[in-house]
């Protein structure tokens, strides 16, 4: 299991489903390890009541269902799948609402879903979803890219309040693919993902939806820089070690 | 030994020779053309097994083999500025037992670039000297001292230029295939996949003067490849990851958390007016 993951972290991004489902077939005693802790693509499914769209993880799954967070029904549906407490689901819609906006905000467009459940030690878990398709084809406002797809996922455990304060557990993973393809340049295409964790203890009189808020925004801030500035400055670094730009040909003579 | 895609470069006895479908005589049978040796690979093992000169039917005729001979010696230039740790090699495509003027033949370069870190051996197990022969030069080889530049990354460049002499209009035609990859995984996993395709033309001339133009259209054609590449780049930030997630929101101001009721009450007066969704 442990050499899996290894593999998987250092499998090329496009071919993470294809490798999936070939050690899915080796491991097949390890399936649920493999797909709950490898991440793929987001998928979506239409709410038939609200007819807006919700994405599907393992936080929304009960059986062969995923219960969309707008009815909060299952589809398909589904007797006695679990549902949160009448009090976390007013939490969740309220999360849902104004995660809608700062989508908007940010990826002026995409499809976000959020999630809640209790969990054992008298806090909670939320995930966060963002599924984005930045294409021309898709929401992409600037129509650059060929293909851009932009999912993000972020689970946080919120702990149990303590003196109006409660701890903070976010693990935040984003996955992205944008491709450019014009007669000038040929395509282009930079794929992958990052994982980051970030723990806070937050006073909770402004709620535990702003808390989640600012450190999902912070962290996304901080994980689009990384993709932009470290990961694939390192790819671009990559190729210039392969191929130096002129300039630094031209120098090599000399010393 | 490197694999890449089809491209496979190794590094056998004393000479180089990259494993493709041009270089295939049989099935386990490789001609390096540079120096008319025949590297037998074990694709198993995938070492080079033995190496044999090439016999007279596997090489071209004298009159080609001026052309392709001129061509090597000129990429061989090329790459030798251009690519730090590059390896080329020329083929006859067609027409390699063409005697003279009169018909057509085809030359086809092949030149890869290659930087694997040799943490990542678990992609590139055949890295590791694997026979005495191999490790020998491996000693000596160049991408050892790379070692401490990239730790968790990978890459390669590879280009594949078709020529094609075509003698009744006299004109050689190029058609280049290039492909850069890389693929950086510390403490995450972010990879480049790009592809260009370019042609262009120039007029036969003698095989030493054909050599320098064809090679001055590869270098010209892979330089304005390698820009393009930059500026692909450079214009990610602030135009094509936009469409992905914009730096800050459309308010240009980070998103009021402490606030969002507003959001809720403007929402429902919006819907009580019949206006928005």
């Amino acid at each position: 299991m442990e050499a899996a993951m290894g593999l998987m972290r250092r499998m090329p991004p496009k071919h993470i489903e294809t490798a999936l489902s070939a050690l899915l077939s080796l491991l097949p005693q390890h399936s649920s390890d493999l797909l709950s802790q490898v991440d793929q693509p987001l998928q979506v499914l239409c709410d038939v009541d609200s007819g807006k769209e919700f994405i599907l993880c393992e936080y929304n799954r009960d059986a062969d269902s995923y219960r969309s967070p707008w009815s909060n029904k299952y589809h398909p549906p589904l007797e006695d799948g679990s549902l949160p407490s009448p009090d976390l689901r007013k939490l969740e819609i309220e999360a849902n609402d104004v995660f809608t906006i700062y989508r908007d905000q940010y990826y002026e467009g995409g499809i976000s879903s959020v999630y809640m459940w209790e969990d054992d030690n008298e806090g909670f878990v939320a995930c966060f979803l963002i599924k984005k398709d930045g294409s021309k084809m898709g929401h992409g406002r600037r129509g650059y890219l060929q293909e851009g797809a932009w999912d993000a996922i972020h689970v946080i455990e919120v702990g149990p309040v303590e003196e109006g304060t409660a701890h903070y557990r976010l693990t935040s993973t984003v996955m992205l693919s944008l491709t450019t393809n014009n007669d000038a340049s040929g395509m282009f295409n930079l794929s992958g993902s990052i994982r980051r964790e970030m723990n806070m203890d937050l006073p909770i009189q402004e709620g535990h939806l702003c808390n989640m808020g600012r450190m999902i925004e912070e962290m996304e801030g901080k994980l689009r820089n990384s993709l932009d500035q470290v990961y694939f400055g390192k790819t671009k670094e990559m190729v210039c070690t392969l191929r130096p730009p002129s300039e630094v040909v031209m120098r090599l003579p000399e010393t | 030994m490197v694999r890449e895609n089809n491209l496979l470069v190794d590094r056998c006895f004393d000479c180089m020779v990259i494993i493709s479908s041009f270089a295939e005589l049989g099935k386990n049978e490789f001609l390096d053309p540079r120096t008319a040796q025949v590297a037998i690979i074990d694709h198993v093992k995938q070492v080079c097994t033995e190496e044999r000169p090439a016999t007279d039917e596997e090489l071209p005729s004298p009159y080609v083999e001026e052309f392709r001979y001129a061509l090597d010696a000129e990429i061989l230039k090329y790459i030798g500025e251009a690519y730090p740790k590059g390896v080329c090699s020329v083929y006859c495509g067609n027409g390699k037992d063409v005697e003279g003027p009169g018909a057509d033949f085809e030359l086809v370069v092949v030149i890869c670039a290659s930087r694997h870190s040799p943490q990542n051996f678990c992609f590139l197990p055949l890295n590791l000297p694997v026979s005495n022969s191999t490790s020998i030069n491996l000693e000596h080889s160049s991408f050892l001292d790379t070692i401490l530049v990239d730790m968790d990354s990978n890459g390669s460049w590879r280009s594949v230029w078709n020529i094609e002499f075509k003698d009744d209009i006299q004109v050689v035609d190029l058609n280049g295939k290039l492909q850069v990859g890389a693929h950086y995984f510390e403490e995450g996993n972010v990879q480049l996949d790009a592809k260009h395709e370019c042609k262009d033309s120039t007029i036969i001339q003698a095989a030493e003067d054909s050599a320098i133009s064809v090679a001055s259209i590869i270098r010209h054609h892979e330089t304005e490849y390698l820009a393009s590449l930059e500026a692909s780049y450079s214009n990610l930030p602030d135009t094509t990851f936009k469409d992905l997630r914009r730096k800050l929101p459309v308010t240009r101001t980070l998103f009021p958390w402490h606030n969002t009721m507003q959001f809720s009450l403007t929402r429902d007066i919006s819907k009580e007016l019949g206006i928005g969704k």
